[in-house]
């Protein structure tokens, strides 16, 4: 079984994914991060591939980005590194990137590393669920990987219950209209959250973009099964790039961080 | 006249749409051939859809069509005239005519696309405009339509040409417009054009974004060319009165994203007898990290909503583009020149920042004419194809010269004289 199904299988609720860029803020944090995560109590993470142009993103992750690009990551880099850990990690990694270096890298051989680096889905925000049918659902399928699709409270009623029906594992409800970093008000987008539930009555919903603390991911946690925090987990990690005992204060960072979110 | 848009009736949905009957044989989902389509997050899904569902019925209507038509005659001065270049033809051997987009308002070629697109937001009912800008001369049509109109205008433009386009940057703040100096990446009209979407993502429903060029989601390259199809309607007419036939032997026209080459382009390219060039911003030379020759360096691939080529690293990360002029400074080009660089209809060719700004002075000195460095890369090509003295070449001379005064001067050195 996918363990992103697994996962919600077995926990329904209070479902807790980060967000981070591979790479950033050193080449070789992707692992210690992932590691720490983990025994801290993440349910999920979504591992960030940089793109020197990601459009959907605000300034931290625009940075984040252009820092782990300069820091030398790249597609091959993190698949080792994401196979060197491999055994360590239980909680379900999903890939999230934008379509170009995943289509220059080759879709086939990308979902071929994916599986065998332990990846469990994947998010492509540029390549919309239409042209994902048309040329690659039969190789994600083959390889038991999953299209995870985004819904934004634009989004009408036909097209959230089609993205449902066409993907797997969980389906992710943008919280406003905005890019990555924002801090909307998440209780002005009940009614979103709540139509969206309605239409997809059975499918795992996760919350993202705008949550950045204990009281937002609740707020989150009301309305879908949790939630999945990005910008306010790099600006966490950024913070400790220049400390003497780095690692160690890397990890400290992000425990605390998962504690406080966990409101532990 | 009536402009070939124009005479493409269109239904309410995607459906129905007759693409078919788009010049450049565009499909269902807006490719050209293996390029185009449109790749976008699902947050520009609605605005997108909108569009795609909206753009064939409003510009049919006959209230637009009028419209458009008047303003692009009394406020943008059209018909630009064909100028047969005596001084210039005698030069190269050759009969060489200038379509004289230049001498538009606002200076080039732009003002044709952001005429049409203000009245195509102006009826979705949009209140807030926003654009990308590389020389500035797209930021200068937008502002000045949006003035014309009313409605509030955003310009983004990358930190490093809104040094190098200083009088662009002053004219679109006399306008009335906000510019936005963009500081991401290289800082110049790639990185723009990421923050106009970002824009255009926050708020989705009372904005419309024009796009400046053939680029961008389908159905933007489309739309763009379709706009700008006006500069080979308006040749039909004048060559038929000048040379006693609709077609020259040649056309050429610069290229960054391609938008004054797809409207000169448009009504000759199912025409054989018409020989169709491409001018590339080679920088330093094609062969030289410093280029924005996409055509000679590129590779497919996907940025800003579509698949085209593009300057990449192996990683599929975009290579930072070089080029004198702000204009063609684009890792990539548009999908139907892609497109038609990949069935060989079109011969795309690289000019580098040297041979363009030789070929400026030249134009000034023979013929009287200051021309945008943009254009200046098209009249360099004069010197790498094989002229006759029967052939009848059209070079579509897409803006004027104004604007890079600074350059100009610093290199042929017009201060210390």
């Amino acid at each position: 079984m996918n363990k992103i199904d697994n996962l919600f299988q077995t926990k329904g609720n209070d479902i807790l994914s980060i967000y981070f860029t591979a790479g950033f803020p050193n080449l070789d944090d992707t692992t210690a991060i992932l590691q720490q995560l983990q025994d801290s109590g993440a349910d999920m993470v979504e591992v960030g591939i940089p793109f020197s142009d990601p459009m959907a993103d605000g300034v931290v992750i625009q940075e984040s980005s252009h820092h782990a690009l300069q820091n030398g990551m790249n597609l091959d880099i993190l698949f080792e590194q994401l196979e060197k850990i491999k055994a360590n990690i239980t909680m379900p990694i999903i890939l999230m990137g934008y379509l170009n270096p995943v289509f220059k890298y080759g879709m086939e051989k990308f979902c071929k590393r994916c599986i065998s680096a332990g990846v469990s889905g994947v998010i492509i925000p540029d390549l919309p669920i239409e042209l994902y049918i048309k040329d690659y659902a039969t190789i994600f399928a083959k390889s038991n990987l999953f299209y995870i699709p985004l819904v934004t409270p634009q989004t009408p009623d036909q097209r959230i219950e089609m993205l449902g029906r066409e993907s797997k594992g969980f389906v992710y409800m943008v919280s406003t209209a905005s890019i990555t970093g924002s801090r909307p008000n998440l209780e002005n987008s009940s009614d979103y959250f709540l139509r969206v539930r309605k239409i997809l009555p059975d499918t795992p919903l996760l919350i993202g973009f705008g949550i950045q603390d204990a009281s937002s991911f609740n707020t989150a946690s009301k309305y879908a099964n949790g939630g999945i925090i990005g910008t306010a987990f790099i600006k966490a990690v950024k913070e400790v790039s220049d400390q003497v005992d780095y690692k160690h204060a890397l990890c400290q960072k992000a425990d605390d961080f998962i504690k406080n979110i966990r409101g532990n | 006249m009536t402009a070939h848009y124009l005479k493409i009736s269109s239904g309410k949905t995607k459906n129905t749409h007759k693409m078919e009957e788009s010049i450049y044989n565009i499909d269902k989902d807006g490719f050209y051939g293996d390029f185009g389509g449109a790749f976008i997050p699902e947050m520009l899904q609605p605005n997108v859809d909108e569009l795609l569902e909206s753009y064939l019925r409003i510009m049919d209507e006959s209230d637009f069509k009028k419209e458009l038509r008047m303003l692009l005659t009394d406020f943008a001065g059209r018909p630009s005239p064909l100028y047969f270049a005596p001084r210039l033809s005698a030069h190269y051997k050759s009969k060489i005519f200038l379509k004289r987009e230049d001498l538009n308002h606002t200076g080039s070629h732009k003002i044709n696309n952001a005429l049409g697109q203000i009245l195509l937001a102006e009826r979705l009912g949009k209140k807030r405009i926003i654009a990308e800008t590389g020389a500035g001369q797209h930021g200068v049509a937008t502002a000045t339509v949006c003035a014309l109109k009313g409605l509030e205008c955003i310009v983004y433009m990358g930190a490093t040409d809104v040094e190098r386009q200083a009088p662009n940057v002053a004219r679109m703040r006399m306008l009335g417009a906000k510019v936005v100096p963009v500081t991401s990446g290289n800082k110049t009209l790639k990185d723009a054009t990421n923050e106009a979407i970002r824009d255009w993502i926050s708020n989705p429903a009372d904005t419309h974004y024009i796009i400046g060029s053939v680029v961008g989601p389908h159905p933007y390259p489309d739309l763009v060319a379709r706009f700008q199809s006006i500069i080979s309607e308006e040749m039909l007419e004048q060559l038929t009165e000048k040379i006693g036939r609709p077609y020259p032997d040649a056309i050429i026209a610069c290229v960054g994203g391609g938008s004054n080459a797809a409207g000169a382009f448009y009504h000759y390219i199912n025409n054989p007898n018409v020989k169709l060039f491409g001018a590339e911003g080679a920088g330093k030379g094609a062969d030289t990290p410093e280029t924005a020759a996409t055509m000679a360096v590129g590779s497919i691939g996907i940025l800003h909503g579509s698949k085209i080529l593009l300057m990449q690293d192996k990683y599929g990360q975009i290579t930072e583009p070089y080029s004198i002029s702000a204009g063609l400074d684009y890792p990539g080009v548009g999908p139907m020149h892609s497109h038609l660089h990949a069935t060989g209809r079109v011969t795309y060719l690289p000019i580098t920042d040297t041979e363009a700004l030789d070929a400026a002075l030249e134009l000034t000195r023979l013929e009287g004419i200051i021309p945008a460095l943009e254009s200046s890369h098209a009249l360099a090509v004069l010197n790498k194809i094989k002229l006759t003295p029967e052939m009848n070449v059209v070079i579509n001379l897409s803006g004027r010269g104004d604007k890079d005064m600074d350059t100009y001067t610093s290199y042929f050195g017009f201060d210390n004289e």
